[in-house]
């Protein structure tokens, strides 16, 4: 859907296209704002659907203890203050073999309840296991920079930059490293997050069942310019996804290891790009160092080229 | 020849810290320049220094932290402004800075401020509950609390010199490796922690055999008051958590110093092994804090509602059950790093199985305040907004202990309120609690009571209104750790926080102005019989503040809440009870040890961070040196003739009769 | 702990002595800690408080072999286990460590029996035979970093040098320990507070032992087993 793109400037000076600011800034929790939330009960995927069910039982189930528990301490701290002579005065009163039953069983109960939604709950929305949509999966490999993430599609052959697009109604399945430092991949409305490494793949799987566009970010703090890894995932229909595939192996550069040397130095808010024709062992590479890691600062406080000096 | 140290160490060039750094050193200056003119040093070095006295140690340990949770304030004003002005803006931050404040939030809030806070209760309350003299090793206790502020030193000297980590308070690998973050920042969080840890363990040591093996003679494990349980439980973890995180960090120091491969990209080493190390430690660590607290509350409660503990025994069960299961259930930090769902829902299972024993004791609290006649002092305002704010807190956790819940909120906002949840309503009311309980023991006199309310007031507003819109932008998508952000939805919620910190702040100003109002109104407010509140345990028996031998005859325990049968057979027989037989008492000397080790520690650690190396070697030998100089003493005691201790006690006693005829006269009027 | 408060344990005897058991009456004037005398002994004081500490770096320990355990096939293409420990020298210097440890308590037991002499013999075997271990251990480290498998060379080897190397940092503080140790009972004889010292001393090198069995055992015999 159109939206207007606002633009701003950031710390680093660079021009950045802000994410859904077409919205004036204000209170937006109302469903109205449903296409520029980034809320997590506002789901727009099965897995974020699921999981905000989970949520609310879990919530549900606590509130039936937790919310008369706080009403009788202060029900209690109230009725028995010293200036009350009509309450009960039990100066020895220290023990109740009932009320030791009620105290260990209430929470037991709880808790027993609440095992059964964990053990259910972590088995049917593990990130690695398909989802139940019908239909060949959508792969995307995510590979988090430095700080930037970049969306490989193997079976597109091509490459995009901070900008994840993606057919709606299409089951997804990540497999993701890192470049460098630990980061986490996360769409906040469609669902689990998971952790990207150095070295390993880790792998998600999601859906967007509307078009829109949702933000992205990383939830695992990577560095000066962490703020910066936000991305955005656009769900298009599945004819605007395969327009934009064609339009992309039209014009966009060419992602071998060397344009991916150049990406893995560490700089903050490039532009959305996108690439043809990547080098399809890309992503293996880098995950088995055949690719070295990205390299750390260069410049600034910290590095090794300012003092303090890192090596003699 | 002096490393890596360079006049550029200096932030020259970075108005907002040079600001900081000179008011700190201006300060500091100052106030030692105050005590050297006053003449005020040599008493320092003789009574507060060099001592070993754990009531001393403790004291001062609880000035540290007080003095760190202010710096660790500063650092929270400076994250929730720049949060609330930096939406789709910079900020006066910028990121360098930045996440340097929060990382040193973190680390000074959870090692220097809230540790200090309860090892200082610890220390001071302990000894006394348990009817003995000192704790078991008083030098080594001397010499944890001067690591500690080793420690605390390093970390703020950091602020002047160099820069400190930007990792965030637990220092994740790579990102904490030296190709990601070559600067200084890491080391001196590395060495501060190691040379603290060190002392923190020591402590674990101290009061583990204290408790197990000095008590007054007849206190058997189910005569100890509650609050040495809780400091039990506490200090085993302590023990047994200390050298996993001591183990770790070497391992990352390794890495960094020596190019080791333990958590690398390269070489094999592997980065998740820490964060399952780390944790590991991290948890039991958080029971650690709160455990003491639960004893602070039920102490209080019990006092404030003239009733004994609810159902100890469940107690002393649901406290050892806490501290059994506490290490169970590390992975729940971390569990959208895809372990798989059996694994993520054992933990989740054994996390919510923690909240039995939790959910016991706030029941036990409950029924405590049931059929008492509630006085509502400070003390008590800050234990019934415990129970409040940690059944809340509690209840957020259980929800992420929900493995698909925390797969939309691990690391996010709302995960940043649950633990501020905890934290500041456990451990910060728990310890504020105790501060204000225990303070005329400590000093005799109370702390102005409107003053203490005040700044409860404006504490639990000030939480509530920080930490509420922090749940509602964690469920809104906000990461934790954001220098700035271009969500529209998000900025509202960061303003409200901002105005709850405003709040917190005019709660730190009401604590500062109670504690000076008191002083200036010591004397109306003295406590003159060593029993302000009506207590139920052995320390309220002496007075305060108490001397240095504590008791003038250790007493004998015949059943739980010795103290107060005591009292009630002096009330109804309108005596006290005989006239002890005094004897001697020998008491350990003060000793520079502790001082002097850390004096050096914390020269090593600099030299370490600088890549100094002679002046590390001169570091370690000077501490050999010490530990041969400090085991060649030949005289470690010294004697109290039994005409002073006579005295002292002839006195309390006196102070006691007083106090009965008072009441007697009050009654009968 | 004050005099008047502290009753001392029955003189003579194990030094160790854990009193009476829970169902009988304690003699007059015995102190266990248990609540029945109480608070214990300076000498039972020390030593539970040094048992504390001896768990507290067993778990450290700990932490070091878990980190072995899964680094211990991140060779990073360089030498396995397998490749690298000669059984032979490891034999010899876990024969000096058990052998100082039998001097240790041949000490313990000259001191309980006050002769200067043979402590200070029986200390002198402890601490050359410790050396002993060090030398071999320190030779061992040389030549694989010689052959450029140092510490740095992979994850594997890391975790090796930094298990096996921090036994050897402990047996180093502990020969230092030892010396200052010899100097004492011969500059202040037999004094009650240097004999305890001795008692801590005692277990420091006797856990160091056991440390190493642990160390020989998943490190060099499991390392060296061959691949099934």
């Amino acid at each position: 859907m159109p939206h207007k793109q606002q633009v701003s400037t950031t710390a680093g000076g660079r021009v950045r296209v802000g994410w859904c600011a077409g919205l004036t800034a204000g209170v937006t929790l109302a469903p109205g704002a449903a296409e520029c939330s980034s809320s997590i009960l506002q789901p727009a995927g099965p897995v974020a659907a699921t999981e905000r069910l989970v949520l609310l039982d879990a919530l549900t189930i606590m509130l039936v203890i937790v919310v008369p528990t706080i009403i009788i301490a202060l029900a209690f701290a109230w009725w028995f203050r010293a200036s009350n002579r009509r309450a009960r005065h039990l100066p020895d009163w220290d023990y109740s073999g009932q009320l030791e039953l009620l105290v260990w069983s209430i929470p037991a109960l709880v808790i027993f309840f609440l095992g059964g939604v964990i053990w259910l709950g972590s088995h049917t929305l593990d990130p690695a296991r398909p989802l139940r949509t019908a239909g060949p999966r959508l792969e995307v490999q995510v590979v988090s920079l430095d700080w930037k993430w970049l969306f490989i599609y193997p079976s597109q052959g091509i490459a995009s930059l901070n900008e994840l697009v993606v057919p709606a109604g299409v089951p997804l399945h990540f497999t993701l490293t890192s470049a460098s430092v630990m980061n986490v991949f996360f769409v906040p409305q469609l669902g689990s997050m998971i952790y990207v490494m150095h070295g390993m793949v880790t792998q998600l799987n999601l859906q967007a069942d509307r078009t829109g566009e949702f933000y992205g970010e990383s939830a695992q703090f990577s560095g000066d310019g962490f703020s910066d890894m936000h991305f955005v995932l656009r769900a298009v229909p599945a004819a605007a996804f395969t327009r934009w595939v064609e339009a992309t192996h039209g014009g966009a550069p060419r992602l071998d290891r060397s344009a991916y040397g150049v990406l893995a130095v560490q700089s903050r808010n490039p532009a959305p790009t996108t690439w043809r024709s990547i080098d399809p062992d890309l992503f293996q590479a880098i995950v088995t160092q055949q690719l070295p890691p990205g390299p750390g600062p260069q410049s600034g406080r910290g590095s090794p080229a300012v003092h303090p000096q890192t090596r003699e | 020849m002096l490393g890596k140290l360079t006049w550029a160490a200096i932030p020259w060039d970075q108005p907002i810290p040079l600001l900081a750094a000179s008011f700190v050193v201006l300060t500091v200056l100052a106030v030692l320049g105050w005590a050297l003119a006053r003449g005020y040093l040599p008493y320092l070095w003789r009574e507060w220094i060099t001592s070993v006295d754990h009531k001393r140690i403790g004291v001062m340990y609880i000035l540290l932290a007080l003095l760190m949770l202010f710096r660790g304030f500063i650092d929270a004003v400076m994250i929730r402004s720049q949060q609330a002005l930096a939406f789709q803006a910079p900020g006066y931050l910028p990121p360098e800075h930045y996440d340097q404040i929060f990382s040193a939030h973190g680390t000074i809030m959870i090692f220097f401020g809230a540790m200090p806070f309860v090892i200082g209760l610890m220390n001071f309350v302990v000894p006394l509950q348990l009817g003995v003299r000192d704790v078991a090793f008083p030098t080594l206790n001397s010499t944890s609390f001067w690591l500690t502020a080793a420690g605390a030193l390093l970390v703020n000297v950091s602020l002047v010199v160099g820069e400190f980590a930007r990792t965030g308070w637990l220092p994740y690998p790579p990102l904490s490796e030296l190709s990601y973050s070559p600067g200084v920042g890491v080391d001196y969080y590395l060495w501060a922690l190691e040379i603290s840890g060190i002392g923190t363990l020591m402590t674990g040591i101290n009061f583990v055999t204290t408790i197990l093996k000095t008590r007054a003679r007849g206190m058997n494990y189910m005569r100890m008051p509650m609050f040495c349980w809780t400091a039990l439980s506490s200090n085993l973890l302590i023990v047994a958590a200390f050298p996993v995180l001591a183990a770790t960090l070497a391992m990352l120091l390794l890495d960094r110093y020596l190019g080791f491969h333990f958590f690398t990209n390269t070489g094999g080493g592997n980065a998740m092994m820490f964060v399952n190390l780390i944790w590991a430690w991290g948890h039991p660590e958080v029971y650690i804090l709160v455990l003491p607290a639960f004893g602070v509350f039920s102490e209080v409660i019990s006092t404030f509602s003239r009733k004994p503990l609810f159902g100890y025994r469940s107690m002393v069960a649901a406290t050892l059950f806490i501290c059994l299961v506490s290490f169970m259930v590390w992975l729940h930090h971390f569990f959208t790093m895809g372990a798989g769902a059996e694994v993520n829902a054992a933990f989740g299972i054994a996390t919510s199985i923690i909240a039995v024993g939790t959910g016991v004791k706030i029941y036990n609290w409950i029924f405590t305040m049931y059929g008492g006649r509630i006085r509502f002092r400070t003390p008590m305002l800050w234990s019934i907004a415990f129970i409040v704010t940690f059944v809340i807190g509690g209840m957020t956790g259980v929800l992420l202990a929900v493995p698909p819940a925390d797969f939309q909120l691990h690391n996010s906002l709302f995960l940043v309120a649950h633990f501020h949840n905890v934290i500041i309503g456990g451990v910060l009311f728990g310890a504020f609690a105790g501060f204000i309980y225990w303070f005329p023991k400590a000093f005799g006199f109370r702390l102005d009571e409107a003053w203490g309310k005040a700044a409860f007031w404006f504490s639990i507003s000030g939480f509530y209104v920080t930490f509420i819109p922090l749940y509602v932008a964690g469920l809104l998508g906000m990461t934790r750790r954001l220098q700035h952000y271009d969500v529209a939805e998000w900025r509202p919620w960061m303003l409200i926080a901002a105005f709850g910190v405003l709040l917190s702040f005019c709660a730190l100003v009401a604590q500062v102005v109670q504690i000076v109002v008191s002083i200036r109104r010591r004397e109306h407010l003295r406590d003159t019989t060593g029993d302000p509140w009506g207590g139920r345990s052995l320390e309220w028996a002496t007075p305060s503040p108490p001397p240095t031998f504590n008791f003038a005859v250790l007493p004998d325990v015949e059943d739980a809440e010795t103290y107060w049968r005591v009292k009630q057979r002096a009330i109804e027989s309108q005596q006290l009870a005989p006239e002890p037989g005094y004897q001697p008492i020998e008491m350990p000397r003060n000793s520079p040890t502790g001082f002097i080790t850390a004096f050096f520690a914390t020269i090593t650690g600099f030299a370490l961070i600088w890549h100094i190396w002679w002046l590390v070697i001169i570091g370690l030998v000077a501490a050999y040196a010490l530990f041969v100089w400090f085991a060649w003493r030949d005289v470690s005691e010294y004697v109290i003739p039994v005409e002073e201790v006579a005295r002292i006690d002839r006195a309390r006693r006196q102070a006691r009769s007083a106090w009965l005829e008072a009441r007697a006269r009050e009654s009968s009027a | 702990m004050s005099s008047t408060g502290v009753l001392r344990g029955p003189p003579g005897g194990d030094p160790i002595d854990l009193g009476p058991g829970r169902d009988i009456a304690p003699p007059r004037g015995y102190a266990s800690g248990h609540g029945r005398g109480g608070p214990a002994s300076k000498r039972v004081v020390v030593g539970y408080g040094f048992w504390i500490f001896l768990l507290s770096d067993i778990i450290m320990f700990a932490t070091l072999f878990a980190a072995y355990a899964v680094l211990a096939d991140e060779t990073a293409g360089g030498p396995h286990s397998q490749q690298l420990f000669h059984p032979g020298s490891v034999a010899v210097e876990t024969a000096c460590l058990l052998f100082s440890s039998f001097a240790c308590g041949m000490a313990t037991l000259a001191a309980q029996r006050r002769s200067q002499r043979w402590t200070q013999i029986t200390l002198l075997v402890t601490g050359l035979l410790g050396a002993a271990f060090l030398l071999l251990e320190v030779r061992e480290f040389a030549s694989l970093v010689e052959r450029g498998d140092g510490p740095t060379r992979s994850a594997f080897l890391s975790a090796f040098f930094t298990l096996v190397g921090c036994h050897g940092l402990h047996v180093t503080a502990g020969l230092l320990w030892l010396g200052t140790m010899m100097a004492q009972f011969f500059a202040k004889g037999f004094r009650e507070d240097i004999r305890r010292r001795f008692l801590c001393f005692g277990l420091f090198w006797h856990t160091l032992d056991i440390i190493w069995v642990a160390i020989f055992n998943l490190v060099y015999l499991v390392g060296t087993t061959p691949y099934v």
